[in-house]
């Protein structure tokens, strides 16, 4: 997914998070990151914010996140949410399905 | 006549000074009351003039209450004007301290303050202490440690500096004002009465000189040493609102029902029963779900202990509650009930939660209703560090009435944020587990394995009850494993449980 | 008996805070909602973040729904492509005129079941009649298709509709709540009522539940958790009621054992009817028995 312009989903709320995603030249995340609960959850938050991009198969972009204490399903819908926008896309692909 | 030798065993008599003699005698004041008064020797035209008569010097020890919470202005003005007299290294022994204090953090870099004792920190203040402001640190106490520490003359108060809404002449001190309805009022003066009481020296700082006498008084005059009329003791909005609002949180409205429903349950709540509830808005809403069973049931509560809100008020104006113990009022409805209900008592901190006092009011408690920053699997609570290990918290009677009473109560969602409020170790112990019954979420109840008999109770009350550490689980569940915080090595401050002893350090934080 | 459906808590479906805490009220069901309480520029966020919570939270035993928006939006098949994927329990279908609309709704299910491997049903249905001809219509959505669980009133639409306003007493809602109620009741499904929106008023509030119990619906939608206690009071049968309902069980019983085919109380023969309402009221209080914390 090539990210062609600037996309952000999320809100300014308690449990929400803010991302920003935007267009970079070359290969590579980079990831700023602000948090509420840093200390305690900083590095799953990263974790999460990347290993959606990476499902979406983005690999150059910047990546600006304010959180405010959202779950792991918060920051993985804001920055899918994002991304889409970012990369101009309504070609959703949703991964779940099977017997439950 | 008689011959005053000739008097059976006189020269036994203490406090006999021989024979009368004319001579003697003072001549009469013929003055009004009205001008005599203002004669009052006790009166000092300001803080400077009162600091020098006491004698107040390096090294000693000063105190101050928190019964103007936020809209205090008594600390900041005495400790610059103590400041600009050049005095040093002085211990501060406050009640507790809060946001609008953080002019402290420039006293002290400047050697005015050393050592700070208190029940908390927040604010400002907190988070330089938190980033080791101070070499020495911080001593935080229950309240009913303190008192303990004051009356054994463990903390000794050289000069207290004790706030008034209104004083007389002679010093009889009040938390309102029965002359006229402007000014501040913040209802009971519980933990001012203590160091009035203990202090060498004892300077009254009012902004409400009123006629004398100033009954019926929260400080008696011979109390007090001095009497200092300001133009502002604080700012009234800071000092106290209206009415402690009523939460419609629905979560915490959640918590408030399961919480009322164990107290039904528990075999405590009966006739002359006897209860303490916090100013969150979970313990608030409790006092209203409580009142409806209390109607329903006919059952009455004997007294009500601690910071009285208005909800307490308005139980005890209908009958519902007997009594009301006051250490500290926490809205404007609880002030004036202290200020007209004839049974609505204000009490000092001793009487209130003191372990050196046989008769503490917390050690006739049924049950009480806490709340917590994080409670852990052993059912420790800490109400003194946030979620960044910073200081933002007090102690209060927190320990105090868990020790007392019969059950201990401690409401708190089962998530702030991200943050689970249930873990495996709470960052700072304030109030031991052992003395921590029930916790009640807002996914569910623990009982403290101690207290079979009320587990028991709960499941066949139909409550969810479960253990506490399926509550841990179930929080990390949803937010994930927290990772630790990160302190440095410095101890910036100090936990005394109530009998004064170490239960707890808080360190430095990391940055 | 189906499950018991006295209520259905309103979660709008961009509001992380009230998605997560959405299981904790007690409410039987959740409805997140896609529609009407997400603003058009935010319909995917929504989506993302619905379909994220459903494959990634616990719900404890709440039955969970989702209302999607309606097909001719052009959102509503986006929707399903989602939801249906992370598999509540129901898809909710709002502004339903017709049994067409149904038809259709489940032709996409049915597809996307099979193109996700899902088996092919599983995905609930429940209809929202928000409008005067799907009022009309009752009968035909109730019968359209096997998937249905129930069928709902939309008020804020329909009065709009009938070019009026809801009034306390409801008496705008009077032939569209009796209409749905027997259609649904015809089908063997199960008739929800809409939502009041007062928050503050709950002696309104319980009066209208009330009425509504009376008139035979088997729940509420609410749209504040604090509606969900007094809700759950109204619907929960009295004790009074409920030890008649079990002397008559104990009636019956006895005249079953006596071999005999008809059973007395007090003197008053027992109808079987009177059974039948004896026997759904037990049943009710046997599932509105206090939840444990694995409901949670």
């Amino acid at each position: 997914m090539e990210i062609k312009k600037t996309g952000v989903a999320g809100t300014m709320e308690s449990s929400d998070i803010i991302v920003r995603i935007e267009p970079k030249e070359t290969e590579g995340i980079e990831l700023e990151l602000e948090s509420a609960v840093m200390q305690q959850y900083g590095r799953q938050i990263e974790k999460v914010i990347r290993e959606t991009l990476s499902e979406l198969g983005v690999t150059k972009a910047y990546v600006n996140a304010t959180d405010k204490g959202a779950l792991d399903c918060t920051v993985a819908a804001r920055t899918q949410a994002a991304a889409y926008r970012a990369a101009e896309s309504t070609d959703f692909v949703w991964k779940f399905g099977g017997v439950k | 006549m008689f011959d005053f030798d000739s008097i059976p065993h006189i020269k036994e008599v203490s406090a006999c000074h021989g024979v009368y003699d004319e001579k003697n005698l003072n001549e009469k004041n013929l003055v009004s009351f009205d001008e005599r008064q203002k004669e009052s020797k006790k009166v000092l035209p300001s803080i400077e003039e009162a600091i020098k008569r006491v004698g107040l010097k390096d090294g000693m020890t000063i105190s101050f209450h928190h019964h103007f919470r936020n809209g205090d202005f008594v600390v900041n003005m005495v400790m610059d004007v103590i400041a600009k007299m050049g005095i040093k290294h002085l211990t501060l022994a406050a009640s507790s301290l809060t946001d609008c204090h953080w002019p402290l953090i420039e006293h002290i870099k400047n050697g005015v303050v050393d050592h700070i004792e208190t029940s908390g920190l927040r604010g400002k203040l907190g988070d330089a202490v938190s980033h080791g402001l101070m070499d020495f640190p911080v001593i935080f106490r229950s309240h009913g440690g303190r008192a303990a520490a004051i009356e054994t003359g463990e903390l000794h108060i050289d000069v207290a500096f004790l706030g008034a809404p209104s004083c007389d002449p002679y010093g009889n001190a009040n938390g309102y004002n029965r002359d006229s309805e402007e000014g501040s009022c913040c209802g009971s003066l519980g933990y001012a009465k203590l160091d009035a009481l203990y202090a060498d020296k004892c300077i009254i700082i009012t902004d409400h000189l009123v006629s004398f006498p100033n009954t019926p008084f929260g400080i008696p005059e011979s109390q007090v040493d001095y009497v200092v009329k300001v133009d502002n003791i604080g700012d009234p909005n800071g000092i106290m609102s209206g009415a402690t609002r009523f939460t419609k949180n629905p979560k915490e409205l959640l918590i408030a029902q399961y919480a009322t429903n164990a107290i039904v349950a528990s075999g405590y709540f009966k006739n002359n029963f006897s209860m303490q509830m916090g100013s969150g808005g979970a313990s608030l809403a409790v006092a209203r779900y409580l009142r409806e069973k209390m109607i329903e049931q006919d059952i009455k509560c004997r007294f009500a202990l601690g910071g009285i809100t208005g909800q307490i008020v308005q139980m005890h104006e209908e009958g519902l509650v007997k009594k009301i113990l006051d250490v500290q009022s926490f809205d404007l409805i609880a002030a004036n009930s202290v200020k007209n209900n004839r049974f609505h008592q204000q009490i000092d901190a001793s009487y209130y939660a003191s372990y050196v006092n046989k008769g503490a009011a917390v050690n006739q408690l049924d049950f009480v209703i806490l709340s917590a920053l994080e409670v852990d699997t052993d059912f420790n609570v800490n109400v003194m560090t946030g979620s960044d290990g910073v200081i933002r918290g007090a102690v209060g009677g927190h320990p105090d009435t868990a020790a007392g009473a019969s059950m201990t109560i401690v409401v708190c969602p089962l998530l702030r944020g991200r943050i689970p409020t249930i873990c495996s170790k709470v960052n700072t112990i304030c109030t031991p587990g052992k003395t921590v019954d029930v916790v009640v979420t807002d996914q569910g109840i623990a009982v403290n394995p101690a207290r079979p008999e009320l587990y028991e109770k709960f499941v066949a009350a139909g409550l969810p009850v479960t253990t506490i550490e399926k509550l841990r689980d179930r929080a990390e569940r949803v937010a994930g494993t927290p990772e630790p915080i990160k302190y440095g090595e410095k101890i910036v401050g100090v936990l005394m449980y109530r009998d004064n002893t170490v239960i707890d350090v808080i360190r430095e934080v990391a940055d | 008996m189906s499950r018991l459906r006295r209520s259905m808590l309103f979660v709008p479906g961009n509001n992380p805070g009230m998605i997560r805490d959405a299981h904790i009220y007690g409410s039987d069901s959740i409805m997140f909602d896609l529609e009407d309480s997400v603003a058009i520029t935010e319909k995917d966020a929504a989506r993302f973040l619905v379909y994220e919570a459903l494959t990634r939270l616990h719900y404890g035993s709440k039955e969970l729904v989702v209302r999607i928006n309606d097909l001719s939006s052009g959102l509503g098949v986006a929707d399903l492509e989602a939801i249906v994927r992370a598999q509540p329990d129901v898809i909710r279908l709002p502004k339903t005129d017709s049994a067409k609309d149904v038809i259709e709704c489940e032709r996409e299910i049915e597809r996307i079941e099979r193109e996700a491997g899902i088996p092919v049903g599983k995905t609930g249905m429940m209809a929202a009649i928000e409008s005067a001809n799907g009022v009309l219509n009752a009968r035909e959505i109730a019968f359209s298709s096997k998937r249905l669980i129930g069928i709902a009133l939309g008020a804020e639409d329909y009065v709009t509709d009938l070019k009026t306003t809801r009034s306390p007493e409801g008496i705008e809602l009077m032939f569209a709540r009796g209409m749905i109620v027997n259609a649904a009741k015809a089908a063997g499904i199960m008739a929800l009522d809409t939502v009041y929106s007062d928050v503050n008023n709950e002696e309104g509030f319980i009066a209208e539940a009330t009425m509504i119990r009376k008139m035979g619906f088997d729940g509420k939608s609410v749209i504040n958790p604090r509606q969900i206690a007094p809700l759950h009071a109204v619907f929960t049968p009295s004790e009074k009621d409920l030890m008649k309902a079990r002397a008559i069980m104990e009636a019956i019983a006895e005249a079953n054992a006596r071999g005999s085919g008809v059973a007395s109380l007090k003197g008053k023969m027992i109808d079987k009817p009177v059974v039948a309402r004896a026997q759904y009221l037990l049943e009710m209080a046997e599932r509105a028995k206090t939840m444990t914390v694995e409901d949670i």
